[in-house]
């Protein structure tokens, strides 16, 4: 009696929620480098999906005809959105948020999301800020059009929110939703346009740190290193092992701060967030701003000549030796 | 020479005006625990200090008035009483005054970036600032908001997870850690700009300058003042601790470990 009783509430709930997410209208900008697509728009657009079925994607930036084609053979995205214009050069957020707002006038989408990139956490904000709303960032979970799921104090506790205001801005941890198919759609392309001078800023240049390796947010296997590595050099240990992996190589604030590796291999609160299959952690002590980073892998393994260094009470294998000694071992066996 | 308060950083005399914001956090090396009640976490009797992010702004600010682009500094923080200790941190670093706008109770639990914001674009218009330096996030709510919609809210460029600031002319020119590397943007004055770790090494405040910061100004103010609606814009339905992870095991050797992750399937 009681279980049915809550079966039949449940499912009611079950038909509730999908009436809602009928009524949702949700937009995706779309980040990507004119060329081609960033993977983590994949991840954003399942959240829209689960949030609402009508999800259209907005794709600006110069010369990004490309990208807009390959957005629109995304499985679930009923429309692109496309915005090509000079001013989007470096995709400024004084630039974006002009043509969002103009395109949020025209289509009154209930969500607008991106992926919390460098890119979603620079812009969303300030998109929220110009329609009054305050936006919810870095989402892990949707629990309803209007509920979402969210970490604090670096991943230490969950928070659920309820948002009260009529646009939710949202941005979305790509290791919290699988990424949509990249074929079967078939959306349509429509032309977006709006007032896009932009005076206040402009892009100089960049430095991107190229590699031959997987890219550290999406790898299947993550080889970090730090301070424990001592320098710069010997992290071409822990290239080696990732290259007979085809892993990532990632790092800890101490080694980045010590000057090993860059920046942008930090994972942890303020770096990458990472969720592969396999995460070695290798002369990591496991600080709570690197665990705020990659404890949500699939496996853990830690090598560290402390045995008591807090990694270990994450670490599904432990192994408590020099890494100078393991590391070249593991990678030997592991090409055998 | 510049006149009022717009300075150019290429002038004869300069005359920055910045706005630091400084939020007072649980230290980063608490390890935080979940309420009972499962609403919050607790905060009494916890260790708190300036969120890591805004001392590096602070002293980003500081060093731009010992570099003599910046006339006047000021910190502001958001929140309970205990926010001066916060402030008169700032002030030991060199900061020139603060002002504190009270909030306590309820409207403190459920204040976030969207309030923080509006507050500190009416004190940036009052103080006729040309800078606003922040840090890229609080490590509570780790929102990594507020500097982006207090430059909305001014229309103002923005220069987000700064690493390195130069004068360009007129104009700042910002390295920016982004996904991959870095990027240089060039933003125009007045304008926000977040921090990054590695934008500086924030320095320690001596006991005399800790002494002298007791007798620089603070002002108080409430959001009623600057005209600021606190009333909540989100609605926290639970705060729960995450799933733990079952315990490891600590294995002998590489062997072991090698054919462990084989087993598992994940090499």
């Amino acid at each position: 009696m009681f279980s049915a009783a809550v079966i039949s509430r449940s499912s009611k709930l079950h038909q509730l929620g999908s009436l809602l997410r009928r009524f949702q209208s949700t937009l995706v900008v779309a980040e990507h480098d004119n060329e081609s697509l960033y993977p983590i728009t994949l991840n954003a657009v399942s959240a829209a999906k689960q949030i609402g079925e009508d999800v259209s994607c907005l794709v600006a930036g110069t010369q990004c005809a490309k990208v807009a084609e390959e957005v629109s053979k995304i499985a679930g995205v009923k429309k692109v959105l496309v915005a090509d214009h000079d001013a989007f050069k470096g995709y400024m957020p004084e630039a974006l948020t002009p043509l969002l707002l103009s395109t949020q006038q025209q289509f009154n989408f209930t969500h607008i999301l991106a992926g919390a990139t460098a890119f979603g956490k620079n812009l969303m904000p300030r998109l929220a800020a110009k329609l009054d709303v305050s936006p919810v960032s870095d989402i892990i979970g949707v629990k309803s059009p209007d509920t979402f799921v969210r970490t604090i104090y670096a991943g230490n506790a969950i928070q659920t929110v309820k948002s009260k205001d009529k646009i939710v801005v949202l941005t979305v941890r790509g290791t919290s939703f699988e990424p949509a198919e990249t074929s079967g759609g078939s959306a349509g392309q429509e032309t977006v346009s709006a007032d896009v001078s932009n005076e206040l800023s402009s892009y100089v240049g960049s430095e991107i740190h190229k590699s031959d390796r997987p890219e550290l947010a999406g790898a299947a296997t993550v080889v970090s290193g730090g301070r424990g590595m001592k320098n710069g050099e010997n992290f071409q240990l822990l290239y080696n092992l990732a290259d007979t992996m085809q892993a990532a190589v990632g790092a800890s604030r101490a080694a980045v701060d010590a000057g090993f590796v860059p920046n942008d291999m930090q994972v942890g609160q303020t770096g990458k967030i990472v969720a592969p299959q396999l995460y070695i952690a290798v002369g990591i002590s496991g600080a709570i701003q690197h665990l705020a980073g990659m404890k949500d892998s699939k496996v853990i393994v830690a090598i560290n000549k402390d045995p008591e260094a807090p990694i270990f009470q994450v670490a599904d294998y432990g192994l408590v030796a020099d890494l100078f000694k393991a590391v070249p071992e593991m990678t030997e066996k592991l090409k055998a | 020479m510049t006149k009022g308060h717009q300075g150019h950083l290429n002038g004869v005399k300069m005359a920055l005006r910045i706005l630091v914001g400084c939020k007072r956090v649980i230290d980063y090396a608490v390890k935080v625990r979940v309420k009972p009640d499962k609403m919050g976490v607790v905060t009494e009797g916890v260790k708190h200090s300036m969120n890591p992010f805004d001392e590096i702004a602070v002293e980003e600010a500081v060093r731009m008035k010992e570099k003599k682009l910046a006339s006047e500094i000021i910190a502001v923080s958001c929140g309970p009483q205990q926010c001066q200790e916060t402030l008169r941190t700032a002030l030991a670093m060199g900061l020139d005054r603060g002002i504190h706008v009270e909030i306590s109770g309820k409207d403190y639990e459920t204040l976030q970036p969207f309030h923080v914001s509006k507050i500190l674009a009416k004190i940036a218009e009052e103080e006729k600032v040309d800078i606003i330096f922040l840090g890229k996030q609080a490590i509570d709510d780790d929102c990594n908001q507020t500097g982006q919609m207090t430059a909305a809210l001014l229309d103002w460029p923005q220069a987000t997870f700064a690493s390195k600031i130069e004068k360009n002319n007129g104009d700042l020119m910002v390295t920016r850690e982004i996904d991959g590397g870095l990027e240089t943007i060039n933003v125009k004055l007045p304008c926000v700009i977040t921090s990054d770790l590695r934008l500086n090494e924030p320095r320690y405040a001596t006991l005399p300058n800790i002494m002298k910061a007791k007798k620089k100004p603070i002002a108080k103010k409430s959001p009623a003042d600057l005209g600021v609606d606190v009333s909540p814009r989100q609605e926290v339905l639970s705060v729960e601790d995450p799933p733990v992870r079952e315990a490891g095991s600590i294995v002998q050797d590489v062997d072991e470990l090698v054919s462990k992750l084989k087993a598992a399937g994940v090499v």
